[in-house]
């Protein structure tokens, strides 16, 4: 694998493929020395253009447990601000040497450009772009799925069958798009429920089923919920829906949602929550919420990211 | 040189025995012992002595496998490589007698991985190696314990070992360097 930029390019034997990869690492999570020599002697660049402590922190931490060195480059206080490009950016990289560049842009597709730019030859994982795609959450989201419901014969299976139903905003979420790829090339059935304005132009053409109503869907049954970050950063305009507490009360999931649930239904939300609007706090800590368990995944997830774009020779595989 | 099969099935069961019989003398008795295979076919052929070694002794002795992937120093020279699970028995290595099981003993990276892993997930009293196959070539300071056949090669030859459980059939080849038109593993 030469990049990861979305997980609409991966196949379902390549998704399966990294997570088994990911299964192997999560092993490793769980020895005493927690650390593998595999990258050792290469750079990682965590290339962070917006604020974000969850996902370089994952990052930082597997590629460390793979032993590669790593360097954080944040854009605040860098010279991006003062107005440098992408492309001078990616040239000092190249020229410091970097082997994989993890990048997070507020841009959708920046990743996409750096990678097919002749600017750095280093391996591109998206960590994030726009509302474009977040791939590593999606894969460690079917990871986690496929753990609760296999546990360690997790490796091989798909999510053939498994209901999934995605709530809130979609219109911003791009955790939403990596996992609607990801999850309906898995073989999973997926649902997006979210008030209308909150959902994008063109959804009639995902391979997904689209409702308004969070009870509905609820009673309809449901092996996954995955909530989502109202994404008020992204709102400037406002008006996506009248107010905190109307959203919490149609779309949030609160406590008298969560005991509607079935027993085996688990609870998914990529984080950070704003509790008592999109999920409350009660649903939050309950044994069904997989939270905590999706962090711990993440980790297991990048290092196989990492381990299956910087092994290998450089460009043998697409 | 031709394809020439240097082992069948028969052969290949008597060394499996010969080195099942030669472990137990080696350390006295089965207590301890944790035969460990590395992937793909050193994990059969370490099932295979670890029921021998039970047979033979009448108790029971741990098998495991231990991948070796992410410890290899070639993973920037070669294609990616998807790792195999690790097992090793619940109560872990330490202080255990562990028997390292491969197919073919080349150039010793394989087994200096291996040592490495095994580093990782406890500390062995000892470890020896046990090899099916010997073709010479080492590359690092590595010496096999037990070995079912050594079999001194070209480099430019190449060895095949196909096993029933991965394969289909069962025999050891050597040839010159054209492949045997069939997918066993080469080395």
């Amino acid at each position: 694998m030469k990049h990861l930029l979305s997980t609409r390019d991966l196949t379902r034997d390549e998704a399966i493929g990294i997570l088994d990869v990911a299964e192997d690492m999560a092993d490793v999570q769980s020895r005493e020395v927690r650390k593998l020599p595999t990258l050792r002697g290469r750079t990682v660049v965590n290339l962070f253009f917006e604020d974000s402590t969850r996902t370089r922190i994952s990052f930082e931490a597997a590629a460390k447990r793979l032993s590669a060195d790593v360097i954080n480059f944040s854009a605040k206080g860098s010279s991006v601000s003062k107005g440098e490009s992408l492309k001078d950016t990616a040239q000092t990289l190249a020229a410091i040497g970097a082997d994989a560049v993890v990048i997070r842009h507020p841009a959708s597709g920046a990743p996409q450009v750096l990678a097919q730019s002749n600017w750095i030859e280093a391996g591109i994982i998206n960590a994030g772009d726009g509302t474009h795609e977040h791939p590593t959450q999606g894969l460690l989201d079917a990871f986690t799925i496929r753990r609760r419901l296999h546990g360690t014969a997790s490796r091989g299976r798909s999510l053939d069958g498994v209901r999934v139903t995605i709530v809130g905003d979609i219109l911003h979420s791009r955790v939403a798009r990596s996992n609607v790829w990801l999850l309906t090339s898995l073989g999973a059935q997926v649902h997006l429920v979210a008030p209308a304005t909150l959902l994008p132009v063109g959804i009639a053409n995902w391979p997904v089923t689209v409702g308004y109503d969070f009870d509905e869907a609820i009673d309809a049954g449901t092996d996954v919920v995955m909530m989502l970050r109202i994404q008020a950063e992204r709102m400037m305009s406002g008006g996506f829906f009248p107010n905190a507490r109307e959203y919490s009360k149609r779309w949030g999931l609160d406590d008298a949602r969560v005991d509607r649930l079935h027993a085996a239904t688990m609870v998914m939300h990529p984080g950070p929550m704003n509790r008592g609007l999109e999920i409350s706090s009660r649903a939050a800590d309950s044994p069904r919420s997989t939270v905590l368990e999706q962090v711990a995944n993440g980790v297991s997830v990048r290092m196989a990211v990492l381990y299956l774009v910087l092994s290998g020779e450089r460009g043998e595989l697409s | 040189m031709p394809f020439r099969i240097v082992l069948q099935q028969a052969d290949i069961a008597r060394a499996l025995t010969r080195i099942s019989h030669e472990i137990l003398e080696s350390n006295r008795g089965p207590d301890d012992l944790v035969i460990l295979g590395i992937p793909t076919r050193g994990v059969i052929l370490a099932e295979r002595i670890a029921r021998l070694i039970s047979d033979i002794s009448g108790r029971p002795v741990a098998s495991g496998s231990l991948d070796v992937t992410m410890y290899r120093d070639d993973l920037s020279r070669n294609p990616t490589r998807a790792p195999s699970p690790t097992r090793v028995p619940a109560t872990g290595i330490d202080g255990s007698v562990v028997v390292l099981v491969d197919d073919v003993l080349y150039s010793g990276r394989t087994i200096r991985a291996a040592l490495d892993a095994l580093g990782d997930i406890g500390r062995p009293r000892v470890v020896r190696l046990a090899t099916l196959i010997d073709r010479g070539h080492r590359e690092l300071p590595i010496r096999p314990d037990f070995v079912g056949k050594n079999l001194p090669s070209a480099q430019g030859e190449r060895i095949y070992v196909r096993l029933h459980e991965s394969d289909g059939d069962e025999f050891v080849s050597i040839d010159g360097g054209e492949s045997p038109g069939q997918n066993g593993a080469q080395k």
